[in-house]
């Protein structure tokens, strides 16, 4: 295990880290997904020494680095925007850390070169920071921290206010330098597409806690709490009252709208989330076994690029989503009598009932 | 010229402001250099005035210098962290420029003089303040500090935190942030700052002369010149001296200018 968090806390004005535990395996990508405002930064900023816990321990390789000077944890931090250092070039600031280490210049050239030929930076050597381009900047950024041979890697936000193109190409470069490298990275961000397309583990903070921890498969499929199903997109949330369980499957009422599911309930009432990706919309009734099915109209619809958001009302309102081209060929226009299915595997317990 | 193009009354009073503005500082200036043109040729040979012109400028040297060790830490304190009482300390330190200089002088003498403890302290090691290049330097100093201290102050706080934080992480100690990142970053800034406090030194007129009226400064030098004090004196007299003063200060200006310009060119 390389990097871990025992029950850190840490109150800063109103705000408060509440109890964090969490473990970054060697070269693991873990990455910490949350809304704004959840602490992220914080916690970040307390692992790296930035500030000191109230309570709770910091190690890395088993050692307790709670009380070490920041310069002298062997972590590297890319904070949120991270700047290069604008009166030196390229080489100089990769070679910055080195030579903090008191490395040797000849040792120092020789080690900024292989850096700067592995991150495909080799032409820009004597280059100033103000000319290079976001991407370049961020590989820059990323360059200078692995020369000295971390083994975790902070990252806050470390694709945000880049634009999508060189935003994914730059995801590819995390990922490889995860792999080749083999550094763990704590990365932290809000954006989900990032988190899971990244992670190896997924942690999702809120209001300084972290609220569930798991595979991004696991995280996915299995929302712990109605905040998180909210915060992952769940938008359809129902209270629902238990009607009858048999073989496997319960059956639940929510205003008078019958569903089924899978698995068994804690008690007689419970929250449920769907989302929207796995509600289908028709023309015509579908028929199996292990779907609810439902028909109602067309309410109202939102275009969000490739995908169409439509809201269609069974009694209940329901959100699906569906690709653009399907929604076209439907001709899902507002009113239009249509059938919207979801497989009881799709219906996700995520609380007890509403009171 | 498009400004003008919009024929905005409120720009065309701006400009006729602004016009009249730098009128009235350059003609006195320009009126200076033209009255004095006859005897600026004497000027430059006059030893007394070279030695006088030599003693300012190194003693103000000498005090920003001194500015310079004591401030520059202290500005950089007072730009990174909270502490208490910072806010009294932020009006303290631009008390220099508030108070009437010879008043400033007078203050210095009370605690500096011989008889008093601290004066007399100071005597033991066989420094003394009054009439010596110590008080001068010492009320120069008094004097231009704000001015560096201000200017230092205002170019660290404009290198951001995250700067810093990333150089920390990086493994850099406290001391090698500021030693490789802020104060380098900062240097323009605190080049100014020492330009102001230099200038504002050298043009020290009312604490000089009460502290130390020897050896003579130039400012005491041309009031003396002025007053008559040393033979003929008057405007006639004056101005060339003022002259000259006024013409280095214009060179130096744009060599600072000039070298600064380079500074942030590597900078950037």
């Amino acid at each position: 295990m390389t990097l871990k968090i025992d029950h850190v806390s840490k109150k800063l004005g109103n705000f408060s880290l509440r109890d964090v535990s969490l473990e970054v395996a060697e070269g693991e990508y873990f990455v910490l997904l949350g809304p704004t405002g959840a602490g992220k930064t914080v916690l970040l900023e307390v692992i790296m020494g930035f500030n000191h816990p109230d309570s709770g321990k910091i190690l890395l390789n088993e050692r307790d680095i709670t009380n070490v000077q920041v310069d002298k944890r062997g972590m590297a931090y890319v904070p949120q925007n991270c700047p290069l250092f604008p009166h030196m070039n390229v080489s100089e600031n990769v070679e910055f850390g080195l030579k903090m280490r008191r490395m040797t210049s000849a040792e120092r050239s020789k080690t900024v070169k292989k850096m700067l030929d592995a991150m495909g930076l080799w032409e820009m050597t004597k280059v100033m920071p103000s000319t290079l381009s976001g991407g370049e900047r961020q590989k820059v950024v990323l360059a200078r921290v692995l020369v000295t041979e971390p083994t975790v890697v902070l990252l806050d936000e470390p694709l945000t206010s880049i634009d999508t193109e060189t935003s994914r190409s730059l995801r590819k470069e995390l990922k490889r330098i995860n792999h080749e490298f083999k550094v763990a990275f704590l990365h932290v961000t809000h954006d989900q597409i990032e988190a899971f397309s990244l992670a190896d583990k997924v942690g999702i903070m809120m209001d300084g806690k972290i609220v569930q921890n798991g595979t991004p498969e696991d995280i996915l499929s299995k929302p712990a709490s109605e905040p998180v199903a909210r915060f992952l997109g769940y938008e359809n949330v129902l209270y629902v009252k238990l009607v009858k369980y048999k073989s496997g499957i319960s059956e639940v009422s929510a205003d008078g709208v019958s569903i089924k599911l899978k698995g068994k309930l804690e008690s007689d009432a419970a929250t449920i989330a769907i989302h929207p990706e796995d509600v289908s919309v028709t023309t015509e009734a579908p028929v199996s076994e292990e779907t609810n099915s439902f028909e109602g109209k067309v309410r109202d619809y939102t275009n969000l690029g490739p995908i169409v958001e439509v809201v269609v009302d069974i009694g209940l309102k329901f959100k699906a989503f569906i690709d653009k081209r399907s929604f076209i060929e439907l001709n899902l226009i507002e009113g239009k009598n249509v059938h919207i299915a979801f497989r009881t595997d799709s219906v996700k317990i995520v609380g007890a009932g509403n009171g | 010229m498009n400004w003008i193009r919009q024929k905005s009354p409120f720009v065309l009073a701006s400009t006729i402001l602004g016009v009249l503005m730098v009128l009235f500082l350059i003609i006195p200036i320009l009126g200076s250099v033209g009255n004095s043109l006859p005897g600026l040729p004497s000027a430059f040979t006059n030893t007394r005035t070279l030695n006088a012109i030599f003693t300012s400028f190194y003693c103000a040297f000498l005090a920003t210098i001194f500015v310079f060790s004591l401030g520059i830490p202290f500005a950089y304190m007072f730009a990174r962290y909270d502490f208490h009482g910072k806010r009294f300390l932020d009006s303290v330190i631009d008390l220099p420029i508030l108070i009437p200089h010879n008043a400033a002088g007078l203050a210095l003498l009370s605690v500096l003089a011989p008889a008093s403890p601290i004066g007399g302290a100071f005597r033991l090691f066989g420094v003394e303040f009054v009439d010596t290049v110590f008080g001068i330097v010492v009320a120069m100093a008094f004097v231009s500090a704000p001015f560096l201290i201000r200017s230092a102050q205002e170019a660290f706080g404009s290198v951001s935190f995250t700067m810093e934080k990333t150089a920390r992480s990086l493994g850099a100690s406290n001391f090698q942030v500021f030693r490789h990142v802020t104060f380098p970053l900062a240097l323009k800034g605190i080049l100014t700052g020492c330009l102001l406090a230099w200038a504002r030194a050298v043009s020290e007129f009312g604490a000089v002369v009460i502290l130390a009226y020897f050896p003579k400064t130039a400012p005491v030098y041309l009031y003396d010149v002025f007053e008559g004090l040393g033979g003929s004196g008057g405007l006639k007299a004056a101005l060339p001296v003022s002259t000259l003063l006024i013409i280095l200060a214009v060179v130096i200006l744009f060599g600072f200018k000039l070298a600064t310009s380079k500074t942030e060119r590597i900078v950037q």
